[in-house]
């Protein structure tokens, strides 16, 4: 590794990395790191195997990178220098990229096709990408994140260079604090405000804390990035370290997150090595170091104070406020904890000036965010667009719409702490400002889409179970709080709701929100408030009508056979996993109700054409009516007059 | 001083001007003013955390409500306490913590004392505004085979007050939260036993639950508060002297647990096992519950009348035929300040010999000597409440988190505070693991250690030039003593790193303020004296005493020594250290006492019992202390206590002494009279009256009286404060303390010579009490018996944290005998594998006068060649073994060293 004294040698080390064509050439890009689960280890094995043997290992090399974006087709593979990005490839498939793409130049088009149907071999083109803008994640996917060279040859640690060896501390400050960076943790507080505080304060030795406790079920762009980009947020923290005067920081990063804890100290290491760490970076007389600490898991660590508690050795349990961290944070010392993607954004905004950041989003949210699409979506996985971006544009264009194109019922935005937005919302700004006022918050970013066969309820049973359980138990609104609004959830998902429910779930609900320490209990209930504000009528249809209008709630529903349209093919029969149904062949089936558990798998596979299966709910369910025993569906067709234009089973067939 | 550091902050609350400290949170701003703010888990003792959310306040200004136990007062702060909106949320809370509390009043042994029940009803709370999600009440846990603490998760209010208190104050981090949400639960580490935990049964966490979670496991069904009554007195374990609340079932006539009072001084309702659970002794069977006199070699139970006279008769005619040196009286630092007044009186003016002692002779007697050389006063010269403030401590020859353990408080308190601590100790106590500097001396080197202190602090010009100077005489000669002395051979006599010395010493010396505390690993050794005027040396050579925070502290051992010595209970001193040699003195003692005083010497205890093996001493009435089991070399002890004509013993237990006596009064213990107790900080304390004593068993005093009556100097008083009222007449220094004042300012410290007068908080500020400080040249010596290749190994003993001194008032407490049930030995792991003991094995402890066998703690507390054992056990008694060699001066035996030999029991 080239040791680095001053900005020179670093720009020296840039230009001589590029003509030696670091990072350039062709190149196959496996995602190594989202795509791992989906086999990209063996398939990028694959590709070094089959290059080799074909003896164009020296031409053409294997970079495992981090993530694309589009998990959806994980896993993905681009293809340097064609641009092609390959999905849902295999093993098998190796062969003919090699020999169609990178001896051809040509796409293997099989590989190509997007959720529309259409096949787009070049990422450019891909509808997917086209309605991004891609800042933060513009390296993630196409640098190997295990090799510095790799990120300095694209440009990371310029932005160090210039902070630290041009700039004052507070020239910095006021750089970051002029664009309009917020913290993309979730609260949104401006970071340059933010560091403007800590180097305020008085302390012989202050800290810094990279937050990448990620917790939020669904969200993963602070994963993406540690695991894709390591030392564009290393190059974040070294300049946040020294706007606010701190020689030591901390990446603190859950354990669960292996492959973040390995490319997070594998940068530290390279970056020290580099010169990038320790004393005197680039010559500037400013010394800091980087050690990454494990979480274990508990989402409330993700919260400054519990976080700075977890780093002290103690359980993690939040303290409140004042004194805030940046007056008396890790070892009672001035901190500032930063999260991931907000400091993945520093670097470019010292270096483009905050002109060019501040150019992109709203009057309020500055820059782009990235969101962990999720639910009900065609596209799922990591995107990037300006603030200001409409959740109409974020689901539809970028996400390619609901999947199976039902109708968009409401996305729920930030997670446990977060709300729903209903489609009412679809064209809203997705900004700060914007969604905080619809009662939901921005967050770090989760995004779930959810369809018509989503119930509120149960959406709001499943976040306020998240935070009953992620509840430390310290203060007593949050603790008790929590548990009686998942019990009164719980019990109008199981039909057991009771008059005055929904009132007694608003009173707690703002009661946990008025009384509790922290922002986990501050906004623990979120999902049932903002359900309760514009789906009111779901629960009401629970309480008072036994009725899940999603049907999806399976003590309200009855999956039931509709004798007029079943013709006995006994796909259904074969998948029950309770032999709750009985039947054979054309003889029209029956569900046992009392042996049924509504998994509603058989629903699911009943030949569309058919569509003769259903799920009640209410009365229709209360009420329903099953032939006594099974009976010839010809028969049964004579009998009552069968609808006309029914399939036969010859037709299904 | 003072006035500089306080500054006083103005704001409003509920429309209502208030002025608070700086630095003071709302919460105690508003509860000094009067204003009531609920609140579960604050306590001044610790950080606020802002748990329960009761506390909650609205501030003008801010957005939704705040805790007001987390947040400092602000000049000009608008503060509304008491709103609807704080009302409602303050009510909803309650019915939260009320569903997820089993609410079990009815058989709740805390009904009538629970914060919950208390807020509950006057929020008007309901149990059934929410659906009841307690945990199980009957889940066995860490606590449920614990003799003293027992845990109900089910009626947690998750406040973690006993948690922080175990973490913050006690610093044993014995318990800890598990689980989240709803499940969380108090438990120990990996839910080990309590009793198996680093839990040190302090009891805080029972003292401190709001509610009946954490309860005292014999408490149960034996009272609820409202059956209690409470009697405050003074706890009559060591010298601390900590206010304690024994809860009392009149019904029951019996004491059902101990509580303390957060605020009271000296240990704001902190307390230590031995105060909180070591009261069983009181109601013990094995109490003495009627007088007994010996006939025919037998003893025989007998009428008060009979016991006194026989008592009386036996010591009178001894006195009348052998005359002052054939009688002695061993007064008790074990009892009140009016006994020992009233046992020196009665041995001056009925025994009409100067032989009166008590056991300082046995433990702080050099500090007495040594320190009045000195400075001209014997007693610590600083407060308890100071420790916390201490910048340097330099700890040397005590183990206060054991044998003190509210002072040990004190200095973990310091030490968060972030004082420096000097622990010079041959063990690795608590405080020595934690220390920034442990100089682990061989035992019995003290003096060569401060000598070279002293003597890299003079070469390196970091004493107090002016201090000295103004304040302190003969420095040439003394400067002239140590200054071979050089750091190296020190460390090589001491066997430590040079290093360590001198750093020490540095710090000491530029220490803002320094202070230095000891107990008797200075004085138990042939040159106590010597080694207490030694540090009495480096506190003056540093300027380091006479301010705040800062001097010269011996922590008294017993509760009542401090005590027994103020009051004359030693041959050389009158009360008050009157000298009886003084001619006016005497004459206004004389006068008051009606009689003669006698003009013989006397002696100490030590003497006591040699004179009787030598047939010079005929008769001793021993009164609250067992010779045969504190004094060293127990088989000479017995044999030379054998030769007396006469033994009288008043006890509350039949002690070893007691099995030899010819009549036994049996007394009232600390919880069943009056008096009063004087701490190691000179404070003066009210001991109540809480039960009646067993059977006839009576109070002391009265006995004494009694006694001294039958014996021809009749003395009657009405009332222990009667008595208080003669000695304080008598005294100058404490002529300012009367029960009155007790009774309504708390304890007092002397000097206090005026009833204006507020008591002495440091000694020496503006000048020592005899004048100016005087240096002393104090040469090293070694012990008197060193090992050799007998006896390879050097013994020392001492205190532990569980058990007092022979241990009868400990022991009965099943608790302490399930942590501590045997005797053990200390022995380096090193020594230990050579000789081939491994932990828990039984060993065989010999010196050259006793052998006996204990249980081999093995690891590397001690310093290998060392061993170190406690002396608590009467079924392996320790002081078979030690030496009964001398201080030259006080006379106080050295059972810090002696040579031993250890081996497997085969």
């Amino acid at each position: 590794m080239t040791r680095v004294a001053d900005p020179g040698e670093l720009a020296a080390l840039k230009t001589r990395l590029q003509e030696e064509g670091v990072g350039g050439g062709a190149r196959i890009g496996v995602c190594a790191t989202g795509c791992r689960a989906m086999g990209a280890l063996e398939l990028a094995q694959e590709f070094r195997d089959q290059l080799a043997a074909q003896g164009l290992d020296d031409d053409v090399s294997v970079v495992e990178t981090g993530c694309h974006g589009q998990c959806a087709r994980a896993p993905l593979v681009l293809v340097e220098p064609q641009g092609f990005l390959y999905g849902k490839i295999k093993t098998g498939d190796v062969a003919d990229v090699i020999e169609k793409t990178v001896r051809e130049g040509v796409p293997v088009e099989r590989l190509c096709e997007q959720a529309n149907g259409e096949a787009v071999p070049a990422m450019a083109d891909i509808p997917f990408y086209k309605a991004q803008r891609k800042q933060v994640f513009r390296d993630c996917g196409k640098v190997d994140p295990k090799r510095i060279e790799d990120a300095i040859v694209r440009g990371t640690y310029q932005g160090v260079a210039k902070a630290l060896t041009e700039m004052t501390p507070e020239e910095v400050i006021s750089e970051v604090t002029d664009s309009g960076l917020r913290g993309r943790g979730g609260a949104g507080f401006p970071a340059g405000v933010k560091w403007g505080i800590c180097r305020k304060v008085q302390g012989d030795e202050k800290f810094l804390v990279c937050n990448a406790d990620e917790g939020d079920p669904g969200a993963f762009m602070d994963r993406a990035l540690l695991e894709g980009v390591p030392h564009q947020v290393l190059e974040g923290m070294i300049i946040a370290a020294y706007a606010i005067g701190a020689s030591r920081a901390f990446v603190y990063v859950r354990a669960e997150y292996p492959v973040a804890v390995e490319h997070a100290t594998l940068a530290i290491e390279q970056a020290r090595e580099c010169g990038l760490l320790g004393q005197n970076i680039l010559g500037s007389g400013f010394d800091l170091d980087i050690e990454v600490r494990m979480g274990a898991g508990a989402f409330i660590c993700g919260e400054e104070t519990a976080l700075i508690a977890s780093l002290e050795g103690e359980r993690g349990m939040p303290r409140p406020r004042p004194p805030y961290p940046a007056q008396s944070g890790y070892l009672a010392r001035p901190t500032t904890i930063n999260n991931v993607e907000t400091l993945a954004n520093v670097g470019s905004i010292i270096l483009g000036g905050e002109g060019s950041y501040s150019a992109i989003g709203t009057e309020g949210s500055k820059g782009t965010k990235v969101f962990a699409l999720a639910g009900k979506v065609e596209n799922t996985g990591l995107v990037e667009v300006p603030m200001g971006t409409t959740l109409r544009q974020i689901v539809f264009d970028v996400g390619g719409g609901v999947l199976g194109g039902l109708p968009f019922k409401a996305a729920q935005i930030g997670g446990p702490s977060g709300g729903c937005l209903p489609s009412e919302h679809l064209d809203l700004p997705i900004d700060y400002d914007s969604v905080k006022e619809t009662g939901a918050i921005m967050g770090s970013g989760g995004l779930i889409v959810m369809d018509e066969e989503t119930c509120m309820v149960d959406i709001a049973r499943f976040f306020t179970e998240f935070v009953k359980d992620e509840s430390c138990g310290k203060c007593s609104p949050c603790r008790i709080g929590t548990r009686h609004m998942f019990d009164i959830l719980q019990r109008i998902t199981e039909g057991e709701g009771e008059a005055g429910d929904v009132d007694r779930l608003v009173e707690i609900g703002e009661f946990v929100k008025e009384g509790s320490l922290c922002g986990l209990g501050q906004t623990a209930a979120n999902p049932t408030l903002s359900t309760i504000r514009y789906f009111r009528d779901e629960y009401e249809a629970h309480i008072n009508d036994g009725a899940c209008p999603a049907r999806m709630c399976k003590d309200l529903i009855k999956v039931w056979i509709d004798p007029a349209k079943c013709v006995g093919c006994r796909v259904c029969l074969t998948v029950c996993p309770t032999e709750a149904i009985t039947g054979g062949k054309k003889l029209i089936h029956i569900i046992d109700q009392d042996a049924c558990t509504q998994c509603a798998e058989c629903y699911l596979v009943c030949p569309p054409k058919l569509d003769a299966i259903v799920k009640l709910t209410g009365r229709e369910a209360r009420e329903l009516e099953s032939l006594p025993a099974p009976v010839l569906y010809t028969e049964w067709r004579q009998k009552v007059g069968a609808a006309a234009g029914q399939p036969s089973e010859a037709e299904v067939e | 001083m003072q006035d500089e550091l306080v500054s006083l902050v103005t704001f409003t609350i509920d429309d209502r001007e208030v002025s608070a400290l700086a630095g003071m949170t709302i919460l105690d701003a508003a509860t000094a003013a009067g204003i009531d703010i609920p609140h579960l888990c604050s306590d001044p003792r610790l950080e606020p955390t802002g748990a329960c959310r009761l506390c909650v306040v609205e501030i003008e200004g801010e957005r939704g409500v705040q805790t007001s136990c987390t947040r400092q007062v602000q000049p000009g702060m608008v503060v509304r306490a008491n709103t609807e909106k704080t009302f409602a949320l303050r009510k909803s809370t309650l019915e939260m913590l009320l569903s997820e509390h089993r609410v079990a009043c009815t058989t709740c042994d805390m009904d009538g004392g629970c914060l919950l029940q208390d807020y509950s009803y006057q929020y008007q709370a309901s149990e059934t505004a929410l659906p009841n999600i307690a945990l199980p009440c009957d889940q066995d846990n860490y606590s449920s085979g614990d003799k003293a603490i027992v845990y109900d998760a089910s009626k947690c209010v998750r406040c973690q007050l006993c948690v922080r208190f175990c973490s913050e104050i006690q610093m044993v981090e014995a318990l800890t939260l598990r689980g989240r949400g709803g499940d969380v639960e108090v438990t120990t580490g990996f839910d080990i036993e309590l009793n198996e935990s680093a839990c040190e049964l302090c009891g805080g966490c029972v003292n401190i639950c709001p509610t009946g979670a954490m309860y005292d496991r014999q408490a149960m069904g034996m009272g609820r508060p409202n059956d209690l009554v409470k009697v405050r007195t003074t706890c009559s374990y060591c010298g601390v002297g900590c206010q304690l609340d024994l809860n009392v079932n009149p019904k029951l006539d019996r004491i059902v647990r101990v509580t303390s009072e957060v605020g009271c001084v000296p240990n704001d309702g902190n307390l230590c096992v031995k105060g909180k659970y070591a009261f069983d002794f009181v109601h013990s069977p094995d109490r003495l519950t009627t007088p007994l006199i010996r006939e025919k070699g037998e003893l025989r139970e007998a009428s008060w009348d009979e016991a006194i006279a026989t008592a009386a008769a036996g010591l009178a005619a001894t006195r009348d035929e052998y005359g002052p040196e054939g009688v002695a009286f061993l007064s008790s630092a074990r009892c009140t300040n009016e006994e020992n007044y009233l046992m020196q009186k009665l041995a001056r003016m009925a025994g009409r010999t100067n032989n009166v002692d008590q056991c300082a002779t046995t433990c702080h007697a050099p500090t007495v000597a040594g320190l009045a050389a000195a400075f001209g006063s014997g007693a610590m010269t600083n407060s308890i409440a100071e420790i916390e403030d201490v910048q340097t401590i330099f700890l040397i020859g005590g183990n206060p988190t054991e044998a003190h353990p509210i002072v040990g408080l004190g200095m973990k308190r310091a030490l968060r505070k972030g004082a420096r601590l000097i622990v010079a100790d041959p063990r690795v106590t608590w405080l020595a693991a934690r220390a920034d500097i442990h100089i682990k001396h061989r035992p019995g080197t003290d003096n060569i250690l401060v000598n070279a202190m002293m003597n890299h602090i003079i070469t390196n010009g970091l004493h107090n030039e002016e201090f000295v100077k103004e304040r302190v005489e003969n420095y040439e000669a003394f400067r002239e003593n140590i200054s071979a002395q050089t750091v190296e051979e020190a460390a090589e006599v001491c066997g430590v790193e040079a290093d360590l010395i001198r750093k020490a010493a540095e710090w000491y010396a530029e220490g803002t303020p320094s202070s230095i505390f000891y107990t008797l690993g200075i004085t138990e050794h042939t040159c106590g004296t010597e080694n207490v005027k030694n540090l009495a040396n480096l506190a003056m050579l540093c300027g380091q005493i006479g301010k705040e925070s800062s001097g010269v502290n011996p922590i008294r051992g017993q509760n009542n020594v401090q005590g027994a010595c103020d009051m004359g209970a030693m041959a050389g001193k009158l009360p008050g250290y009157q000298m009886w040699s003084d001619d006016v003195t005497r004459a206004k003692f004389e006068e008051a006492w009606g009689g003669v005083l006698p003009s013989n010497p006397g002696g100490t205890v030590t003497d006591f019992i040699e004179k009787a093996g030598e047939g010079v001493l005929k008769a001793l009435y021993c009164f609250g202390e067992d010779p045969v089991r504190s004094e060293p070399n127990t088989t000479k002890v017995l044999k030379e206590l054998g030769q007396l004509q006469f033994l009288v013993c008043q006890d509350i237990f039949m002690s070893e002494t007691a099995k030899l006596a010819d009549v036994i009064l049996p007394a009232a213990c600390f919880a069943e009279k009056d008096g009063t107790f004087t701490n190691t900080e000179r404070r003066v304390q009210r001991v109540r009256k809480a039960v009646a004593p067993p059977g006839e068993a009576k109070a002391d005093w009265e006995i004494l009286c009694d006694v001294s009556t039958a014996m021809g100097y009749p003395m009657s008083y009405e009332q222990p404060k009667e008595i208080w009222d003669e000695l304080a007449s008598l005294t100058p220094n404490l002529a300012g303390i009367s029960y009155e004042r007790l009774e309504n300012e708390g304890g007092l410290q002397w000097p206090c010579p005026a009833p204006d007068h507020p008591g002495t908080k440091f000694l020496h500020g503006n000048g020592f009490t005899r004048g100016k400080g005087l240096f002393h040249e104090i040469t090293f010596r070694e012990a008197a018996e060193l090992p050799d290749d007998e006896y390879p190994m050097i013994l020392s003993t001492g205190r532990t944290l569980y058990n007092y001194n022979v241990g009868n008032m400990t022991r009965p407490t099943l608790a302490v005998e399930a942590k501590q049930p045997e005797n053990f030995v200390e022995i380096h792991e090193e020594d230990a594998a050579r000789l081939g003991i491994k932990q828990g094995d039984r060993v065989r402890v010999e010196t050259r006068r006793g052998m006996i066998t204990a249980a081999a703690h093995v690891a590397t507390k001690v310093r290998p060649g060392a061993i170190w054992m406690p002396f608590h056990y009467g079924e392996s008694s320790t002081n078979y073994l030690t030496n009964d060699a001398f201080d030259n001066i006080t006379r106080t035996a050295e059972y810090k060293v002696c040579a031993a030999k250890i081996e497997p029991v085969s």
